[in-house]
């Protein structure tokens, strides 16, 4: 099972929760399909959706909720099928 | 006592203009940084800085603790808040006077009252100040909210009474549409101001904005006259200009006057705003809410009435009565200015952080721009889009939109993409040039012209 490392596609803050009294989108071990938001990430106040490029299963994330993350950082990591 | 060393809880360019004129009474400067402002022009022109936190606001400039713990340890005896973060929150004015330190703004209880929307209404109704007719105060309830909204009349505004800045605003048309939003618009502004409170406003569709400036020492307050800010995209303003051009003497006289009224009932202290919506048919003024701070768009005023609003704000913290009679205070001349972001107007305005390669800064005779940038500086992602802002001042209205258009050709920012686009078409537009806008204009406008913003 082949393992993926995703980046960051804009800098900003990542959050894991759509809302701070909400559960996380995704935890490890989630299996995901394409489309499935992972995160958001704020750049100057706007809200941008990181969604699933691939399928499979998360193993693990590079950054806490509410963490500054440069584009091309290291957001998680997917085993794809 | 006047202030003798200054600690500014903000960044950007507003922490820029606080130092300029602190500077400028004498009063020493600590600059306060996240992790990701230890670069930012504030901080290499403060006598020192200070890094209170981590990048995401909410860590740094809007931590309340953090912001205290390093003005008291800075030595400083004086707190300026700037506008936006934590400028009209009445917990952190408090715990700075605790602190044995001055909050450069207001006293507490004036933010927390003036502050709450539905009770700053209130107070403008008993100082005989119109409001857009509305609920009385808060609905607490879905069937109140229904019962207010009928003698009000439809479409209704629901508005977070905790709101402010545009944020927290739904429209209603219908009385289904006001109970399926009731809900969600209580959990929203229970989410992003920590209170779920609403109340209900009439929505003006064709409204102007017009707000009064006004200069208050805790006893007597002075107005510097009005603005208008009717060019806005979601409720943001993009373009500001001094005086309102709409107005007819009479009404700008009655305007002022409420503003000064409602500012006193209050006992004031301090730099801060009355916004007003004005109905040019009607020819009428209607009080929204109160900022209790100084604006991104006071540089107009400053420019018409030659008075320095942020010098003005720390004489009376620092214990002096106003220095202005109302007499003293003239508007003259026509100023206009026009906010540089990092957003491209292209791409529906996406942020466009980025790095400064080179800047050209346009001059001359009644040119001004306020800014943060430097060649070099890195915008970072973190905070909002705002660059700087570019002020014209002259004669009369249509030569200040002249020379803003030579300023705005003059302005130079490679390496990253602005709003200046935007506003060389919007100096351009015969409606702009004529005045005749309102607040959704600019909207239908961006609507009606998808290219031009992009391509001037």
């Amino acid at each position: 099972m082949p393992l993926k490392t995703v980046q960051a596609p804009l800098p900003g803050v990542f959050y894991r929760n759509p809302a701070p009294d909400q559960p996380a989108y995704k935890v490890v071990g989630d299996l995901v399909v394409v489309g499935d938001t992972i995160g958001l990430i704020e750049v100057m106040k706007t809200f941008t959706a990181v969604v699933a490029e691939e399928a499979g299963k998360i193993v693990a994330f590079h950054l806490e909720n509410d963490d500054a993350v440069m584009a091309g950082e290291p957001l998680y990591d997917i085993e794809t099928r | 006592m006047a202030i003798s060393k200054l600690f500014i809880a903000n960044r950007g360019e507003i922490a820029v203009r606080i130092i300029r004129a602190a500077h400028e009474l004498g009063i020493r400067t600590v600059q306060a940084v996240s992790a990701a402002d230890r670069c930012m022009l504030a901080a290499r022109m403060a006598g020192e800085f200070v890094e209170i936190g981590k990048a995401h606001a909410s860590k740094s400039y809007l931590n309340k603790e953090a912001v205290v713990a390093a003005a008291v340890a800075s030595g400083a005896d004086a707190v300026h808040p700037g506008y936006g973060f934590l400028s009209e929150n009445a917990d952190f004015a408090e715990m700075v006077e605790r602190a044995g330190m001055v909050f450069v703004g207001p006293k507490p209880e004036t933010i927390r009252a003036m502050g709450d929307k539905a009770t700053a209404r209130v107070m403008a109704m008993r100082a005989g100040v119109p409001t857009v007719p509305g609920s009385e105060g808060r609905v607490e309830t879905a069937v109140a909210a229904l019962n207010a909204a009928n003698d009000i009349g439809y479409p209704v505004m629901i508005k977070a009474a905790a709101g402010g800045g545009g944020r927290g605003i739904r429209v209603a048309n219908t009385a289904e549409e006001l109970e399926m939003l009731i809900p969600q618009a209580g959990a929203e502004a229970l989410a992003a101001f920590g209170d779920g409170g609403l109340y209900l406003e009439r929505f003006v569709g064709r409204a102007r904005h017009v707000e009064v400036q006004i200069l208050g020492d805790g006893t007597r307050a002075v107005h510097l006259f009005e603005r208008e800010c009717s060019l806005q995209r979601r409720r943001q303003k993009v373009w500001e200009e001094a005086p309102a051009a709409c107005l007819t003497p009479d009404v700008r006289d009655a305007l002022c006057a409420s503003a000064v009224r409602l500012a006193e009932s209050v006992n004031y202290r301090g730099a801060g705003t009355l916004e007003y919506l004005y109905d040019g048919t009607l020819g009428k003024f209607f009080f929204i809410e109160m900022n209790t701070r100084i604006q991104v768009e006071h540089p107009v005023t400053e420019m018409t009435t030659g008075v320095d609003l942020v010098r003005s704000m720390l004489r009376i913290a620092g214990g002096a009565p106003l220095a202005l009679h109302q007499s003293e205070i003239r508007q003259r001349g026509h100023a206009i200015e026009v906010r540089i972001n990092a957003e491209d107007p292209a791409r529906n305005f996406a942020p466009a952080p980025g790095t400064v390669a080179s800047l050209t800064v346009p001059g001359g005779m009644g040119v001004r721009f306020d800014t943060m940038l430097y060649t070099g500086y890195t915008v970072p992602p973190f905070y909002d889009s705002l660059l700087g802002k570019l002020i014209v001042w002259d004669d009369d209205r249509p030569s200040a939109v002249r020379r803003l258009l030579g300023a705005l050709s003059e302005l130079s920012i490679d390496g990253l993409t602005t709003t200046q686009t935007l506003h060389q078409a919007l100096a351009l537009d015969d409606e702009v040039n004529a005045g005749a806008f309102h607040t959704r204009w600019l909207e239908d406008w961006l609507d009606a012209n998808p290219a031009i913003a992009s391509a001037a």
